[in-house]
């Protein structure tokens, strides 16, 4: 039987132009950028200078304090410059720029394809592995692997959720990479099941993507505790706390956490990203990306070297098409407008759209007439109506009250509103001060 | 009949006279003592609860400024030196001479000087644009154009020109609230010593990058030359970050500076143009 979330949720047309494109191996170019921050947390503090060569797989930057990671060169050759570059979020921050020279990867990493199943690590080996290797949730958000990998002191984890339900529009990363790389992934699930303690994994796969279902049920057989969930097909499915609803029923309390209820999710990206790094010691220096867009000429799956300048991606997809009005990196649904084509692909690029001019417009924004759309959309339970004037007229303490916090920011609520009012964009701001808020308050 | 108008009337009375004496000795219980010189201040003052002054109202500010033994750091902008005269002689006390302020625009990225390099489609509100992106110009410290701080502004001070998509203050309407300011999430907008005639020279930039890349952002960018800071006879200007300040209280309005910037990021404003007086005959001649 299909499971799903109870909440909310809509569904928005799918338009998954390439799932049935194979991911394709996209060229080294001839130079990366590679910004220090790519992850949730403090910025990584570069350990390279001008000049220095570098393998493939060497650290770059060294993760600083808890919540961070390292950075590793994914490429071979010397360093250009270390300057401020704009990123995907459009502000400039530190970079370092690799000129790309030869081929020559740290010798510790094993480059062959072959299949390693055999798990030889510790779960304390298999979380330093984790964070010697810079891994971070593919998904989008790119919180340190690591840290979600150990259970804090107190909680107990009884299973592990894997995100295959790719629920954003257009992309199919995640979806090409279950079906090219199923066996990968799995034995990196199980490498994650020894890390948590647990004898028990659920991958929550969408009813959309009935190959990969059925792939990875075949595949799982061979897996002790591993089972595949069919999910129904509604956005915002891939929200953490919606998919552990949907497969166990449970439900995470209010600014609490999945493993408050005994839980770690992970996305088959994160798995595949795991096994690489324990059972290859590769480190994370690489994604699959997918190039799409209604009239992009050879829309695809491609793997790329994190650092990679967007341009080439669009190159590869067969260029810009004319009548494109806006590019967004990551899904149409939560992912970001980019003012700019020059920046580099980062460990959290799950995808980049061309939408022509006329789709991508805003619409006028009408009065809201308390339709009350919004808040049969939100998976949340919120009212997404009352929470956005609250953030929009600063009245922060209410907004708290109705907690803002609790928005994972999915956009359901912007997308259903027939008065097209950018609900989102003020719940986010509303969300981030109250935030600051509260880290005020405990630092006081 | 009559009995029935004479019950109710006692009645109603008996009634009355019981709320009064309750109400008598609760009023006396609860009654709350307050200055009456709160009051005295609270109309004095302009009205405006605009909040310049720092606090929530001016009710607020009259208790703030009864409470207090001296004026220093309590100043109305609104009203000025006059309505803390008029508070000083209520308070029966010294008045603190404040320079009067005014705010002023610290950019000039019209899209002549700064090239829109992406079009920004999002919520119109400069703290939303603010927090997603770098603006529509290669500049990230520079005018979003959303027009927050005339929204802030509560005395009409304010409005957003077309052409330059900058915020423009009326100096004679801008009482120094501050309110713009704190509106702005990019603190482009600055409380300056008001001038005679409303002249001002400052560095109408803000961006704190290098040279190079400043100036490719924005033709009129500060690039942190530094030779303003050389020229200054009054040591008015000081550098940080790439980026020059004239300070206001310091500045004499010599307008060294102006001639010096290669960029022409500072701007004088109020000051009697050279060439205005061969081009009046030539107007006339032309009528």
């Amino acid at each position: 039987m299909l499971k799903t979330f109870p909440k909310g949720g809509i569904h928005p047309p799918e338009n998954k132009l390439t799932a049935d494109r194979p991911i394709v191996i996209l060229p080294v170019p001839s130079q990366v950028t590679l910004p220090v921050s790519q992850h949730i947390g403090a910025p990584a503090v570069p350990v390279v200078e001008k000049g220095t060569a570098v393998k493939t797989g060497q650290v770059i930057a060294q993760a600083k304090g808890f919540v961070s990671t390292n950075i590793h060169s994914p490429v071979s050759g010397k360093v250009n410059k270390i300057d401020t570059v704009v990123d995907t979020t459009g502000y400039k921050q530190t970079a370092v720029v690799i000129d790309v020279e030869g081929d020559e990867w740290v010798e510790t990493i094993d480059r062959s394809s072959a299949l390693v199943r055999e798990i030889t690590l510790s779960p304390e080996q298999i979380i330093e592995r984790c964070r010697q290797c810079g891994l971070v949730g593919m998904g989008g958000a790119t919180f340190p692997t690591h840290i979600k990998l150990t259970v804090p002191a107190g909680k107990k984890c009884d299973m592990l959720i894997i995100n295959g339900v790719e629920c954003e529009p257009y992309l199919t990363s995640d979806h090409r990479l279950m079906l090219e790389k199923g066996a990968e992934v799995l034995t990196g699930i199980s490498i994650i099941m020894k890390a948590l303690g647990v004898d028990r994994a659920v991958i929550g796969i969408e009813a959309n993507k009935p190959d990969a279902i059925s792939h990875l049920t075949e595949l799982a057989k061979a897996h002790m505790g591993i089972t595949v969930q069919p999910l129904k097909v509604k956005y915002p499915q891939g929200g953490e706390k919606q998919l552990i609803k949907a497969c166990t029923g449970r439900e995470v309390p209010s600014g609490g956490l999945p493993v408050d209820v005994g839980v770690v999710v992970q996305n088959v990206g994160t798995a595949f990203a795991v096994y690489e790094a324990v059972q290859k010691n590769k480190p994370l220096i690489e994604r699959i990306v997918t190039v799409t867009g209604k009239s992009v000429k050879n829309p695809g799956n491609f793997l790329v070297r994190i650092g990679t300048p967007v341009t080439a991606l669009i190159e590869a997809a067969g260029g810009m098409p004319d009548d494109t009005g806006k590019i967004v990196n990551g899904g149409p649904m939560m992912g970001k407008a980019l003012a700019m084509t020059d920046v580099p692909v980062t460990k959290g690029t799950s995808g980049i759209i061309m939408f022509p001019a006329g789709v991508s417009k805003r619409a006028e924004v009408l009065p809201c007439i308390r339709c009350g759309k919004c808040s049969s959309a939100c998976a949340m339970g919120l009212e997404p109506w009352l929470i956005s004037v609250l953030g929009q007229k600063g009245m922060f303490e209410k907004a708290e009250q109705e907690k803002i916090t609790d928005c994972m920011e999915c956009g359901a609520c912007s997308y259903t509103c027939p008065a097209k009012r950018p609900l989102l964009d003020y719940i986010r701001l509303g969300k981030a001060t109250v935030i600051r808020m509260a880290r005020e308050r405990v630092t006081k | 009949m009559s009995s029935t108008v004479l019950l109710t009337i006692v009645m109603l009375g008996t009634l009355g006279l019981l709320a009064a004496i309750i109400l008598y000795f609760v009023a006396r219980k609860f009654r709350v003592v307050e200055d009456p010189r709160i009051d005295t201040v609270t109309e004095a003052l302009p009205g405006a609860n605009c909040g310049g002054c720092g606090y929530t109202g001016c009710r607020a500010f009259a208790e703030t400024l009864v409470k207090s033994t001296s004026f220093e750091g309590l100043n109305c902008p609104v009203g000025g030196a006059e309505t803390m005269g008029k508070v000083a002689i209520i308070l029966d006390r010294q008045p603190v001479a404040v320079e009067p302020k005014v705010a002023v625009v610290r950019c000039n990225g019209t899209p002549d000087n700064a090239t829109r390099t992406s079009y920004y489609d999002g919520a119109v509100s400069c703290r939303v644009a603010h927090s997603l992106y770098g603006g529509q110009t290669g500049c990230q410290y520079g005018c979003l154009g959303c027009g927050d701080c005339v929204t802030a502004c509560k005395f009409d001070a304010m409005y957003m020109d077309p052409v330059t998509q900058l915020p423009v203050i009326l100096d004679d309407k801008c009482v120094a609230c501050g309110a713009c300011v704190k509106a702005c999430p990019r603190s482009i907008i600055e409380l300056r010593k008001r001038n005679k005639k409303d002249r001002k020279i400052y560095v109408s930039c803000v961006n704190k990058d290098k040279g190079g890349p400043a100036r490719k952002a924005c033709k009129v960018a500060c690039i942190g030359c530094g030779k303003c800071v050389k020229v200054c006879p009054y040591e008015a200007i000081t550098m940080e970050n790439n980026l020059a300040f004239i300070d206001s209280f310091k500045c004499k309005l010599c307008r060294k500076c102006v001639g010096e910037c290669p960029t022409g990021a500072i701007l004088e404003i109020g000051f009697l143009v050279k060439e205005s007086k061969p081009a009046e005959p030539a107007d006339a001649a032309v009528n």
